[in-house]
């Protein structure tokens, strides 16, 4: 059952839906993933990722829904392909490196049992491949897991899974249990690895902005169904709904009313993203798209400063839109109080007054009931 | 308001090319989920029912007695007078042995003592003497011990052992901050010592404290050779005049309810405290005290206490298998006990290990309502004595499979029961180092179910196994009791031939088996104090 080149490394899933018990944990999960891309799924705690990716690696059944991987079906109705015969690397939480064995001794694990003295001088050159495309030196590979830090340990169980050369890669919150300096150093390292190697890639995690870096397609998971699946721009700046929007970044809320292309709010009006909304609307701006411009339209005073070095965050209280004549205060509302973003080089002490304008368009949500 | 989640404008990633060929069977089924036929769990049944037997087997003899017979063999002079006799046993006991085993612990690892390595180890070593062997060797100094008295000197000295090692073990983890804490608010080292370490050894104290009452009341020799009478020693009397009389089922019923009452109150005094640490964060190593003036009388009384419970019965050993000569040293009899000890413990410890094997796999990977009330039928079981396990496999095997009726599996079996728990205790703990997600990435790696449980899980876990079938090892080379009842004819382990030979007042002839015992059980005992210490995180 020969695969076209197109196919090798896609993975389709349709409809997945698990329970456990009483408890409904996948709800019906379509996603498709390119051969060679790579897709983050994000979402909060409970929401099921890590479910998803178990039924996928084949460690649990589904209830329900089909999982295919390069044009073969793994799980779905009658058929069930066991994990040892999926073609699919894991990388879990903690790198789960077997404690009884050497990092050289668990890089080959997966690999064909070495007899004889070539086959074993074979299997040792690939270790120190496999370590050396890892970024890890080669004498580690005498070391035991525990002697390793745990940067390394994720490495080494990276070079543990490619040594199969699988058609597909998840990595279950991989980077979690890193300190910060070495999370992204990490990530780096393995996501170039992956993407040289051509390896369809699924990183599950619940860091926002390690899901927009890492990956080239990201799927917003939650309460068990995926709701949104984008790339990592369309997802932060055109979020499906207010939920979305306020987990994978700041979002700044606002009440508005939608009057053509543009809304008013007490930011005045407002650039809208394409929506069939009208009336009421709930407003989200990011906080980096309110910046101080002494010639912008909106008026407001500091109200504090949280300064944390490359940026601070400044609360204002807007006081435009209460002047007679305003079109928007039928909405403004006293005082109202966003945060914005601005760099260092700039600190608002409090009660300063600060100009401000919009920049980029504004996603209109039903609004709140 | 519900979020639409299939809103018209969140786009999904365009699929470039052609679309992939669905898989087959796209429609959604009933839950495809093959649940695996629950062997593990009926198999963990099936031993859980089997250890439950000896209750089980007391319960009917108790019914099937009649109220009228049981009621007078019980309530009669005599067993008030064993009452009488064990009780007191334990209430003055059980407290010395916790104070002597915490006070012990407490000098060991929180004080500044001179050679507290040698003297943790000391304090252990008295396991390796079987209480029979120590009350032996008592008996040699003071021919005339007997009674309560003497019962409480034997009891404490081969017991407070039970105490030390958990008392030690909790105290060489205790969270400084907590006392240090304690002492910002004011409290003095006294009363640091009363409010924040004592509470803390809470457990320590209890399970030590249920695990010396259930020895003294299943204790047979240690007990016998001084001439003071309990349950235990009773009931054995009535089994070698009267076989299978109701009146040695009456006494056994009592003895188990006994057993059971001191379950209960160990249970109840653990009391609903939390006992682990609460808040993140590490903790650092505790703090030692100077000793001060006190040093050299504490020095002083450890050397007492090991002096009395390993040094006077050693002695004495020695010195009868030196008076003995060359005649004690029969290699016509000594060989074959010896042989056969080593064969009965190598194939009891072989086979509690892999009884035990489901129980502790099941609590492991699969906690749930079942697997807890199976550990509480284990630890129901644990705390029956030797006697009434070998009075129940007599009956049984006599009754049901009298083909199997004093034979080795009689007693391979009786040790299984008797000693699964401490097997069990050992197999959970290294398969808790073995946990299931170490088999599922052998499994992403190609390698099959079978084979890397075997690979990883089995490999993970068999040097916890192996200790914990060193552990039984230990106690079947120095069980007395349910080996008299149980051993097939001519069989000879080491306790038996001590146990012939000193029943005929031969102490000469007895002591090269007392030695052989203490040789054998030294490594273990060594053994069972490395792993404490492991456990503590040491």
């Amino acid at each position: 059952m020969g695969v076209g080149p197109a196919e090798r490394g896609r993975l389709e899933v349709r409809e997945l839906a698990k329970s456990f018990g009483a408890q409904q944990v996948l709800r019906g999960v379509t996603l498709s993933v390119e051969p060679g891309g790579t897709t983050a799924i994000v979402g909060p705690s409970g929401s099921g990722k890590t479910t998803l990716l178990r039924l996928i690696a084949g460690f649990e059944r589904a209830d329900a829904g089909t999982v295919v991987l390069s044009g073969r079906g793994l799980a779905g109705g009658d058929t069930w392909v066991p994990a040892h015969h999926r073609d699919v690397g894991y990388v879990a939480q903690d790198g789960a490196l077997f404690p009884h064995l050497t990092v050289g001794q668990n890089i080959a694990f997966g690999m064909e049992r070495a007899t004889g003295a070539r086959a074993r001088r074979a299997t040792r050159t690939r270790v120190g491949e496999l370590l050396e495309m890892v970024s890890l030196d080669a004498a580690l590979a005498e070391r035991r897991p525990h002697e390793i830090s745990g940067g390394q340990q994720q490495r080494v169980a990276l070079a543990r899974a490619l040594a199969r050369e699988p058609e597909l890669m998840l990595l279950d919150e991989s980077f979690s249990a890193l300190d910060a300096g070495l999370r992204v150093a990490t990530r780096r390292t393995v996501g170039a690895v992956l993407r040289d190697a051509g390896i369809t890639t699924v990183l599950v995690t619940h860091d926002q902005a390690e899901a927009l870096s890492f990956a080239d397609q990201v799927a917003v998971m939650r309460d068990g169904l995926l709701a949104q699946v984008d790339s990592p721009l369309e997802v932060y700046t055109r979020p499906v709904d207010r939920a979305t929007a306020e987990f994978l970044g700041d979002a700044v809320l606002l009440e508005a009313w939608v009057d053509g292309d543009s809304a008013s709010c007490s930011l005045g009006s407002v650039r809208l993203a394409p929506t069939t909304l009208r009336g009421r609307v709930q407003l989200m701006l990011r906080p980096e798209q309110i910046r101080v411009d002494e010639h912008g339209p909106i008026r407001g005073v500091v109200l504090d400063t949280d300064y944390f070095g490359p940026e601070s965050t400044v609360r204002l209280e807007l006081t435009s839109g209460r002047e007679p004549g305003c079109e928007t205060s039928t909405l403004a509302r006293e005082g109202q109080v966003i945060s914005i973003r601005h760099s260092s080089a700039f600190i608002a002490a409090r009660g300063t007054e600060l100009r401000l304008r919009i920049e980029g368009d504004a996603i209109a949500f039903p609004p709140k009931p | 308001m519900t979020t639409d989640l299939t809103a018209p404008d969140a786009r999904r990633a365009t699929v470039v090319g052609t679309a992939a060929a669905p898989g087959p069977g796209t429609r959604s089924g009933p839950a495809s989920g093959r649940r695996r036929p629950p062997v593990l769990a009926v198999i963990a049944v099936l031993i859980a029912l089997f250890s439950l037997m000896p209750l089980g087997y007391v319960a009917v003899m108790t019914v099937t007695t009649g109220w009228e017979t049981a009621s007078t063999l019980i309530f009669r002079a005599r067993v008030g007078e064993l009452l009488l006799n064990t009780v007191l046993l334990m209430l003055v006991s059980v407290p010395l042995c916790v104070v002597l085993g915490v006070g012990g612990a407490w000098l060991v690892e929180r004080t500044r003592l001179r050679g507290n390595r040698f003297w943790a180890l000391a304090l252990a070593a008295p396991l390796a003497i079987p209480a029979f062997v120590n009350s032996y060797g008592w008996v040699s100094a003071v021919p005339s011990l007997a009674g309560l008295w003497s019962g409480v000197l034997i009891s404490v000295l081969s017991y407070f052992p039970l105490v030390y090692i958990p008392a030690a073990a909790t105290l060489s983890r205790l969270d400084p901050a907590l006392e240090e804490s304690a002492a910002s608010v004011g409290l003095g080292p006294w009363q640091v010592f009363r409010r924040v370490v004592l509470p803390q050894l809470r457990l320590a104290m209890t399970g030590g404290a249920l695990l010396v009452g259930l020895h003294l009341l299943s204790e047979y020799g240690a007990f016998a050779m001084i001439r003071f009478d309990t349950f235990t020693t009773a009931i054995m009397v009535q089994f070698q005049s009267t076989f299978n009389g109701a009146a040695g089922n009456m006494l056994a019923s009592v003895l188990v309810v006994l057993c059971l009452l001191l379950l209960v109150a160990e249970v109840r005094s653990r009391g609903t405290a939390r006992y682990a640490r609460v808040g993140s964060g590490g903790q650092a190593a505790p703090g030692r005290m100077p000793l001060g003036r006190l040093h050299v009388p504490a020095q002083l009384g450890l050397l007492l206490l090991v002096g009395l419970a390993v040094g006077v019965p050693m002695w004495f050993v020695v010195r009868w298998v030196v008076l003995g000569g060359s005649s004690i040293w029969a290699p016509d009899e000594l060989v074959p006990a010896l042989v056969q000890t080593l064969l009965y413990g190598l194939v009891g410890a072989a086979a509690t290990t892999v009884v035990a094997f489901p129980m502790a796999f099941l609590a492991v990977r699969r906690p749930s309502w079942f697997t807890r009330s199976l550990e509480l039928s284990n630890y129901v079981t644990s705390s029956m004595p030797g006697i009434v396990v070998g009075l129940a496999f007599v009956t049984v095997s006599i009754r049901l499979f009298p083909s199997v009726y004093q034979t080795a599996v009689v007693l391979v079996a009786a040790y299984v029961l008797l000693f699964l728990p401490r097997a069990l205790v050992s197999l959970r703990s290294g398969l808790a180092q073995a946990p299931r997600e170490l088999e599922e990435a052998a499994q992403a790696l190609g390698v099959r179910p079978f084979l890397a449980f075997v690979r990883v899980t089995l490999r993970l876990a068999a040097p916890a196994a192996a200790g914990g079938a060193a552990l039984v090892f230990l106690a079947i080379v120095n069980e007395l009791t349910a080996t008299l009842l149980l051993s097939p004819n001519g069989t000879r382990t080491l306790a038996t031939q001590f146990w012939a030979k000193s029943s005929e007042i031969d102490y000469a002839g007895a002591a090269p088996y007392a030695l052989l015992m203490v040789v054998l059980s030294a490594p273990m005992t060594y053994l069972l104090f490395q792993q404490s210490k492991k456990a503590a995180g040491q």
